[in-house]
């Protein structure tokens, strides 16, 4: 599986994100700069966590609108899978490849524990590793992970299978409508989600319950080949 | 030409800043503070000779405001700050 994780100025997640696509896949993702204006032959990429431009105006705002979003969103729209965690799943709601808005959470906290996963479809190709229903152990670190959408799109999200995750056994971090944790496209190859599924993939991490993900991902990706 | 582009949240989407700075308020004696909503604001110089007006409500749409949960004013020729 060739992979592209796209760096901007305040990402700090990208180092575990490589090295979780490395375990799952036997090879080192491209790192693309924002300000580049084309990416490599790639079966994913990756917008990472951290801080973009220090959240300044809304979350992800500024990383949208970069140079290098243009062509993620052509690589989008042609099929290719795309993956934001955290700051990564904020920029794919700004620049409207996901419906909705990561608000701020609603304890005003920032939040940094573990919680529980309810993988809510497994017929996608990044949860197809996982059993239908199983819950996931799982950290999240965000301010900003209060998913909002009016009625309409939430049960719209929901009548399509197009909720991934949702916060299970009472862990809602965030005040997120409906518990949702992640979301899919309409096509169902762009996947947002806040918690950090790269961080549960070594056993120094305490568990591996995010390896699935990726190897769901990886898996597509030699199909693919 | 000057313009102020005030940014604020859409009525029935929750503002938990808002709450926070009115509880706030209320632990400083404001004893009749019944909602607070709070928003942003942008002073924007524009070169004479654009359409400003299209110009403004352009950056309103695809930058200053996320239009999902938020609404957008402008006022023009504000000389103020």
């Amino acid at each position: 599986m060739r992979s592209a994780i796209i760096l901007f100025p305040g990402t700090n997640r990208e180092r575990d994100m490589a090295a979780a696509l490395k375990r799952a896949s036997g090879r080192d993702p491209a790192i693309v700069w924002h300000a580049e204006t084309t990416l490599p032959a790639v079966d994913l990429i990756v917008l990472p966590g951290g801080f973009s431009f220090g959240d300044y105006l809304r979350a992800g705002a500024i990383a949208a609108r970069s140079p290098v979003m243009a062509e993620v969103v052509k690589r989008a729209n042609e099929g290719v899978l795309v993956l934001g965690v955290c700051n990564g799943f904020q920029s794919l709601c700004e620049v409207g490849l996901l419906p909705g808005v990561l608000m701020r959470n609603a304890s005003l906290k920032f939040v940094c524990r573990e919680v529980k996963l309810e993988i809510a479809n497994t017929q996608t190709p990044f949860t197809h590793a996982y059993r239908p229903r199983q819950i996931i152990r799982c950290p999240v670190a965000h301010h900003d992970g209060n998913y909002f959408a009016d009625e309409a799109t939430l049960d719209r999200l929901e009548g399509e299978g197009r909720i991934a995750f949702r916060y299970a056994e009472g862990t809602n971090p965030n005040g997120s409508r409906r518990d949702i944790a992640g979301i899919l496209s309409e096509r169902g190859n762009v996947l947002g989600m806040m918690p950090h599924p790269e961080d549960m993939t070594d056993e120094a991490h305490g568990a591996l319950d995010g390896l699935g993900l990726f190897r769901s991902i990886a898996g597509i990706g030699e199909m693919a080949a | 030409m000057r313009a102020r582009v005030f940014v604020t949240l859409k009525s029935g989407v929750l503002d938990p800043q808002g709450q926070a700075i009115q509880g706030a308020l209320g632990a400083l004696g404001f004893a009749g503070v019944q909602s607070v909503r709070q928003g942003k604001v942008f002073d924007i110089e524009l070169a004479d000779g654009a359409d400003a007006e299209t110009e403004l409500k352009a950056m309103c749409e695809k930058l200053l405001a996320n239009t999902v949960i938020e609404n957008y004013r402008v006022e023009f020729g504000s000389d103020r700050g």
